[in-house]
């Protein structure tokens, strides 16, 4: 089953210290959420407000348009995924599995017939009577998303739950959790601090950092239109250049930089008006050697100052002659042989780059 | 959910004055101005206080348990460090043996192994006396100090010996400069339960002991013939050096927890 | 072999008596003074006490003799019947007081809470459990209180009973009690709390299904120290149990005391020790934890 999720002016103080300082937020019915951010930005503390483990200070709380913001988490639509999974180890997985059912009054025979399916569903067939010591982390983790999805939950709340798993297999857990989700509907809200999972498995991603809401939108939305400098610096790496907002004309505004004129679309400098001071948000990726490019705009040549090769591009820094202390980072192509000390003709594709509000966040 | 709360506090008092019950009788009692440790209570006087303290037996027998406490914690300490040493660094053939072979008094009474010793003692010549309980005492706090210390032999503590036999360590100057030191909080703590087991054990002391005897062995004497407000004082002196060596206990190894 | 292999099987020898070197005080400590006593009273069980000498006859008189002496089977079913209801009454009594300290009491004063609890156990053994006399004596603390109090017209006879030995046993064992399920309700993670009461189970159906049987290990470890202490203990029988009845280490030292009768002495011990490792035994499967 399935529901939205609306948060209303949450906030959620700890002896002194705000954890969450306003929070709006809504949340489709059978999106996949994803609240990002770095240590201590509340998102944790946001989550737990949602599965009911604490009571906001402030605000409301509204699952499938009920008020649930004092509801106990037992009596709430929510089942939450712990990071430790806090399986039951004295019970087998079929008894653990089926433990909300059996909280719910369902009989024996029911609930293990419906324990089987989800072991089922998670790829533990056939493992019902074993017990979760006798599991590796990965296949307890499986366990776990079964026995919160047993009881039909209107939202599943997941807190941090890849963090232990090594790289192929938090790939795999990310692709499997995508897969279940849509195929049974509920609404998924993951906490996490890694934004590489965050683009790869949510519909939404929401944007935290010092218990506010830095950015939300699809993972295409936040990395390529941040709305704010945190934002942009959190999701992957950036190029932070100042600029001053010029004129507009025929659909494209002019940033002066000390790069040179930028002409970015009316679209990427939104709401910022002439003379406005900004900096510009400038992708690895948006930086390239051939200056002739559709949409490259010449920035003058740039010494590299060091060069590693990530298999797909070359992760390198260099100095732009136009402006020797802002040191820019680029992603040039594969089959790029400078080295350091080398001087390379620099452009950039202003058709990616977003301008932000110099003092914005 | 308040009147749970009640409930508990009501509940956590009546057991904390059940616990508490004898002995603040005793205390109380050992200030009794009479001839009776039971009520009515005669205003306090300090004079079974004056008694204990004049009486040259249970001063002996005093000193005599202190003495055997000390004494025979420290061999228990010493043996136990050495074998959990061995046994944890080296993992000789028959480790699993010898750790069952030393851990094994613990699931016997101490009744039985008194009872052991001295049949053991008495067939062999060997006469009763402080020497034969101070051995006895070992025997049942080996197990304890080698089971504490097994624990606190951990893997990161090898790297640390390893640089110490580096530089030129004997095996002897790393266990005793290095291993020891850092295990500090465990020796404490065994030495100080082993201390607090002997102190007032009494079946081992009372077989094995004959004419010097230990504290328990001693009151239990005085109580042969009947109440009296002697053995109320005792107790309680015994109850303030505790509760003291206990605050001291943890003032430094609160203070070596601090430091680190 | 080759030099290689040589010097390694000599450095894993040089090893082993290394170790050995080491070992072998607490080892020989314990065979002589353990293991030989042991084997010695064992073989004295199967002799028997002729006059004032023992015999170095072997049979089985004492064992035989334990089974058709009806006191003396009376003090190994009175020791059994007494244990079993310290063990059960400490049990029942400790579980909640552990539980108030591990979750009620504010984490900086759980500490201190049990050093509280541990401290009345810092008087001497001997002089405690005789103060449980006093304090169930006739005229009495727990007799003036009741008198004065209305509930009873005459003081009870409270000292020197069956009740007065369960009350010292229990007095010691809740303590022990408490600090073994203490330590297993500590160490249980919160979120098997919490997991419990996300998928919708009650604070009862929470302790039920799922604190209660983790806490198992803890009531189970605390509950066999219990029944290998009390049931061979002597103290608290003999001053408080009163002349009524015996229980079995009583018996024991009444061998060694009035008779001299080492031999049977040492055949009542062994009976001792089969029924606390039949107890072992039996409980061992309860007492290893599988943690997840």
């Amino acid at each position: 089953m399935t529901a939205d999720v609306e948060l209303k002016a949450i906030r959620h103080r700890f002896q002194g210290f705000t954890a969450v300082d306003g929070i709006d937020l809504t949340i489709g019915a059978g999106q996949f959420a994803v609240l990002l951010g770095p240590s201590g930005c509340g998102k944790t503390t946001l989550l737990s407000i949602l599965g009911g483990f604490l009571t906001p200070s402030e605000g409301q709380v509204l699952i499938g348009g009920r008020d649930v913001t004092r509801v106990a988490p037992a009596k709430r639509p929510t089942t939450t995924m712990f990071q430790d999974y806090a399986l039951f180890p004295h019970v087998t997985l079929a008894a653990n599995v089926g433990f909300g059912l059996r909280m719910r009054g369902v009989g024996r025979a029911q609930r293990d017939v419906r324990a089987r399916e989800l072991l089922a569903l998670v790829g533990l067939e056939g493992a019902a009577t074993k017990k979760p010591h006798e599991l590796s982390g990965g296949q307890r983790q499986r366990v776990a998303l079964a026995r919160a999805l047993a009881v039909e939950p209107d939202v599943l709340l997941l807190d941090e739950p890849l963090g232990a798993l090594d790289l192929k297999l938090r790939r795999q857990m990310q692709d499997e959790l995508k897969a279940i989700q849509r195929r049974v509907g509920t609404t998924f809200v993951h906490v996490t601090h890694d934004q590489e999972e965050a683009m790869a498995i949510a519909d939404l991603i929401v944007v935290m950092n010092r218990g506010r809401i830095e950015d939300r939108g699809s993972p295409e939305a936040i990395y390529l239109r941040p709305k704010s400098l945190f934002s942009a610096g959190f999701m992957g790496e950036v190029n932070l250049v100042p600029g001053e907002i010029g004129a507009a004309s025929g659909g494209m505004v002019i940033a002066t930089t000390p790069l040179g004129p930028l002409a970015l679309a009316a679209a990427a400098a939104e709401g910022l008006s002439t003379g406005e001071r900004v900096q510009l948000a400038v992708r690895p990726e948006h930086l390239c050697l051939d200056t002739a490019a559709a949409g490259a705009t010449a920035i003058g040549p740039a010494t590299i100052l060091d060069s590693a090769f990530f298999g797909t591009h070359h992760r390198c820094r260099l100095m732009p002659e136009r402006s020797p202390g802002l040191v820019l980072l680029a992603h040039l192509p594969q089959s790029f042989a400078g080295r350091t000390g080398d001087v390379v003709p620099l452009a950039i594709d202003a058709r990616g780059v977003v301008a932000l509000p110099a003092d914005a966040g | 959910m308040r009147a749970a709360s009640i409930a508990a506090a009501l509940y956590a008092a009546v057991l904390y004055g059940f616990i508490f019950l004898p002995v603040a009788v005793l205390v109380l009692f050992s200030f009794q101005g009479g001839r009776f440790p039971i009520p009515p209570f005669n205003g306090p006087s300090l004079a079974w206080y004056a008694a204990v303290l004049g009486d040259a037996k249970l001063m002996a027998a005093l000193l005599n348990s202190l003495v055997v406490a000390v004494v025979s914690s420290a061999v228990a300490c010493l043996l136990g460090f050495l074998a959990a040493y061995g046994l944890a660094r080296f993992r000789p053939p028959g480790t699993a043996l010898s750790r069952a072979l030393i851990t094994a008094p613990l699931a016997v009474s101490t009744l039985i192994i008194g009872l052991g010793l001295l049949m053991t003692f008495s067939m062999a010549g060997v006469e009763r006396s402080l020497l034969t309980v101070g051995i006895g005492h070992v025997v049942i706090n080996l197990p304890l100090c080698f089971a504490i210390l097994s624990a606190q032999m951990g893997d990161h503590q090898v790297n640390i010996e390893r640089a110490a036999r580096d530089l030129g360590a004997s095996e002897v100057q790393v266990m005793a400069l290095v291993t020891a030191p850092m295990l500090a909080p465990g020796l404490i703590a065994a030495f100080f339960l082993s201390v607090t087991f002997s102190w007032d054990e009494f079946i081992i002391a009372f077989l094995l002991s004959r004419f010097d005897v230990t504290l328990p062995v001693e009151i239990w004497s005085l109580l042969r013939s009947g109440l009296n407000p002697k053995t109320n004082a005792v107790g309680s002196i015994v109850f303030l050096v505790s509760i003291v060596l206990v605050f001291l206990l943890e003032l430094t190894v609160f203070r070596k927890a601090a430091r680190r | 072999m080759s030099p290689a292999a040589n010097t390694d099987a000599q450095a894993r020898r040089r090893d082993s008596a290394r170790a050995w070197s080491f070992v072998a005080p607490a080892v020989l400590w314990t065979a002589a003074f353990f293991v030989v006593p042991f084997a010695v009273m064992a073989a004295a069980s199967l002799w028997s006490r002729v006059g004032t000498d023992i015999v170095r006859i072997w049979s089985l008189d004492n064992y035989v003799g334990f089974f058709e002496k009806p006191h003396l089977v009376a003090a190994l079913v009175n020791s059994l019947e007494v244990t079993a209801l310290v063990t059960a009454v400490s049990i029942v009594l400790a579980y909640p007081l552990a539980f108030i300290i591990a979750e009620k009491v504010p984490r900086r004063w759980q500490r201190l809470a049990l050093i509280l609890a541990v401290l009345p156990f810092w008087t001497s053994y001997v002089v405690r459990s005789y103060s449980w006399l006093l304090v169930l004596a006739k005229n009495g603390i727990v007799n003036q209180a009741l008198l004065g109090a209305g509930v009873i017209a005459e003081p009870l006879e409270l000292a020197s009973t069956r009740t007065a030995t369960v009350i010292g046993f229990v007095h010691f064992f809740v303590m022990l009690l408490t600090l073994t399920i203490y330590a297993n309700l500590v160490q249980l993670s919160p979120n098997y709390r919490r997991a419990a009461a996300d998928l919708g189970a009650s604070t009862v159906q929470t302790f039920v299904h799922v604190v209660l049987p983790l806490t198992r290990p803890g009531i189970m470890v605390g509950a066999f120290l219990t029944f290998v202490l009390c049931i061979g203990d002597y103290i608290t029988p003999q001053i408080l149990g009163g002349n009524q009845e015996l229980l079995l280490p009583q018996v024991i030292m009444l061998q060694i005391g009035r008779r001299a009768d080492f031999p049977n002495a040492a055949a009542l011990s062994m009976i001792l020790m089969a029924v606390v490792t039949v107890v072992y035994v039996a409980c061992a499967r309860f007492l290893k934890i599988e943690r997840a």
